[in-house]
């Protein structure tokens, strides 16, 4: 054990998947030499070679599509792109080729591949680097997408996406990446794709978030269990498949459910969150469910931020509103 | 009439057999291999009517014929080894048999079943890419992932003139070249991408040009040619194979009928140049270079359209009873395990 960030948690995990399984290679923008942009691959071509961390060209399309052909091919590629908002010159690669090999070829290909991509805003980026979409990737059958948003979380849900038999879009928040640390195993260990993480019980109402978001979850949580409710708090960590049976179960305890997520609120995750626990429990709700989410904007440059980004004071209110109804 | 670009191809490409059978210097090939690449053409063109016939009496959903481009399918998958790899498209279903595909798995395919994308184990053969250009990128990762395992396995990519002005023709080639892969880009020019005529596609002179750009070789071939399409993809596969990276093919060819069965060519070219190009048809400067060696005769030839019919008969049949499939084999083939949500879906239809 040791305290990493979500950065390091990420980076030790990318070391242990290169040291234990021959398979696996890393490639992306300048990932080798300086480590990535946010240097979550920093040292690791030096340590596992030029035949296991590949820098390539500035071509998201050819690097999902080269690593497509790779995962076909026998191998365990991770990919990385710098953003979300990079992305989507792949979107072809990903919607029409990596997520449906397997049922274009009925089982018999299948694309074992990891695309990484940082995303979201609150760091001032520029334009096109502060991206939450990741409805539209949920959205398509044959891809999983995870989040996570604590340091051991990512270092098990990202050696669980390296195994995993089908292609993972691995989305870490950049917010997150140093501003969180704990105790986190360097033993060979997965979290598994699917079931959520309940962060805190409570028994008043539930709080549903995933990756950067959870962090003003947290404190609005705080918050209001200093005013005397009693919250739970639901890290989903992944939104594809997304966990309909635990985020069900707590909306049926608790009868009140605020979402929050960064992303656009108009179909945004938030609507599919909210559609699961009415279509299930309707009848154990005692008020509707909220969304807490960013505007139905681009997002903005660095000084409208705050204007965009839900705040815990955002939560708190739609959860006291929740509460009163 | 015919005086586009392609003339000038044609002149300076590689042929070794004529458009009138005669020889040219630089044939390898025996007798007894010609005739063999003969009626493997035969076969696939009986293939090719049968489903525009089966497509026109409802049997099939839409179907890209590849009439008059059998040399280049036919030549290139008969340079691969059994183990190589392909990634091809949706026109390229002679290419796919060649190297290995069923028949019977082709025309399921075309009925609208995924069962036809399943190849038989042990084959290389990725499902025809429908859109146009995203699986060339897949050959060159396909190609790479082999030379990193220290395989010499080959990855061969087929694809149109067409594809050439999409964006990813562009980072493929440039992915092959950078790391070197051991990678087959065969550009069938059939002259047109569905009604677009190919110099409107691209001012550039050819195709095969463009591989310089790349730092690659490019090479134009015959396509109606098939000796020369498989010495000269031969040659690629080779190169590929001893590590010595990628290539690019241009083989010049015609597409004799329309782009599917839902479009008409009338529309968009000339009657006159369809028949200029069947006298350069792929069959026929075969037909006649074996006549005159002696190795063909009319009874020969019915005999292979007979064993032709037959054999595609069977894999119409076998095609035709595949059992219709379920609603939880659909569900059942987005991931490994169905996922919550599909298990969900699979209790609503009651599986």
């Amino acid at each position: 054990m040791s305290e990493q960030t979500l950065a390091q948690a990420l980076n030790g995990a990318l070391a242990t998947a290169l040291e234990t399984d021959e398979r696996v290679v890393l490639l992306g923008e300048d990932i080798g030499r300086t480590g990535g942009v946010f240097r979550i691959t920093d040292g690791l071509r030096a340590k596992y070679g030029e035949d296991r961390v590949f820098d390539t060209p500035v071509a998201e399309s050819g690097i999902v599509g080269a690593a497509f052909g790779m995962a076909i091919a026998g191998m365990r590629p991770v990919a990385e792109l710098q953003f979300l908002g990079f992305s989507y010159p792949a979107y072809d690669q990903i919607i029409n080729h990596v997520a449906r090999i397997r049922n274009r070829s009925n089982h018999r290909f299948t694309a074992p591949m990891v695309i990484r991509v940082p995303y979201g805003g609150g760091i001032g980026a520029a334009e096109h680097h502060s991206e939450s979409t990741e409805a539209i990737y949920a959205h398509i059958p044959g891809l999983k997408v995870v989040v996570p948003s604590t340091p051991s979380d990512a270092r098990g849900l990202l050696l669980a996406a390296i195994e995993d038999p089908d292609p993972v879009l691995f989305l870490e928040p950049i917010r997150l990446y140093r501003a969180v640390k704990e105790e986190v195993s360097e033993l060979y260990y997965t979290t598994e794709i699917g079931p959520m993480r309940v962060e805190r019980e409570g028994r008043d109402i539930t709080l549903i978030s995933w990756g950067a978001m959870i962090k003003e979850t947290r404190a609005a949580a705080g918050q209001l269990e200093e005013k005397g409710a009693s919250v739970e708090v639901l890290d989903l960590r992944t939104l594809s498949p997304i966990d309909q049976d635990g985020i069900v179960a707590s909306a049926a305890k608790t009868g009140r459910v605020v979402v929050v997520h960064e992303a656009p609120r108009t179909a945004g995750l938030g609507a599919e969150v909210a559609a699961i626990i009415q279509e299930r429990v309707l009848y154990s709700l005692l008020a509707p469910v909220r969304r807490v989410a960013g505007w139905d904007t681009v997002f903005p440059l660095k000084r409208s931020e705050a204007h965009y980004l839900p705040s815990p004071d955002r939560i708190v209110r739609a959860a006291e509103e929740t509460l009163e109804a | 009439m015919w005086n586009r670009p392609v003339d000038k191809l044609i002149a300076g490409m590689l042929t070794l057999i004529s458009p009138d059978g005669t020889v040219r210097d630089g044939l390898s090939i025996t007798l007894e291999e010609t005739r063999e690449l003969y009626a493997d053409m035969v076969e696939a063109r009986t293939y090719d009517h049968k489903c525009m016939a089966m497509q026109r009496q409802g049997r099939l959903a839409t179907y890209a014929p590849f009439e008059g481009q059998e040399a280049a399918q036919i030549g290139a998958a008969a340079a691969l080894r059994p183990d190589d790899w392909v990634a091809a498209t949706y026109r390229d279903a002679a290419l796919m048999w060649r190297a290995g595909y069923p028949w019977a798995l082709l025309i399921a395919g075309r009925t609208g079943d995924e069962r036809g994308g399943q190849a038989p184990d042990g084959l290389n053969v990725l499902p025809p890419s429908i859109t146009v250009g995203g699986h060339m990128i897949h050959a060159v990762g396909l190609a790479w992932a082999e030379a990193l395992n220290g395989s010499d396995r080959v990855a061969l990519t087929s694809f149109g003139d067409g594809a050439t002005s999409e964006g990813d023709f562009h980072e493929a080639m440039n992915f092959a070249a950078v790391y070197t892969t051991p990678t087959v880009f065969l550009c069938q020019n059939n002259g047109f991408a569905i009604s677009y005529p190919r110099d409107e596609q691209t001012r550039s002179e050819s195709i095969a040009m463009k591989a310089d750009a790349y730092g690659m070789p490019g090479v134009i071939v015959d396509g109606n040619d098939v000796a020369a399409v498989l010495t000269v993809v031969g040659e690629a596969v080779a190169r590929a194979r001893s590590g010595e990276g990628p290539t690019l093919i241009e083989a010049v060819t015609y597409r004799l009928g329309p782009h599917t069965t839902s479009d008409d060519p009338a529309r968009y070219r000339d009657e006159d140049e369809t028949g200029e190009w069947r006298t350069r048809d792929p069959l026929e400067r075969v037909r006649a270079l074996l006549e005159r060696a002696g190795a063909w005769t009319p009874e020969w030839h019915a005999e292979l359209e007979a064993r032709s019919a037959d054999v595609i008969e069977e894999a119409v049949a076998e095609a035709e009873a595949l059992p219709r499939p379920t609603a939880a084999e659909m569900l059942s083939r987005m991931y490994a395990q169905p996922t919550g949500p599909l298990r969900a879906q699979l209790d609503e239809i009651g599986a």
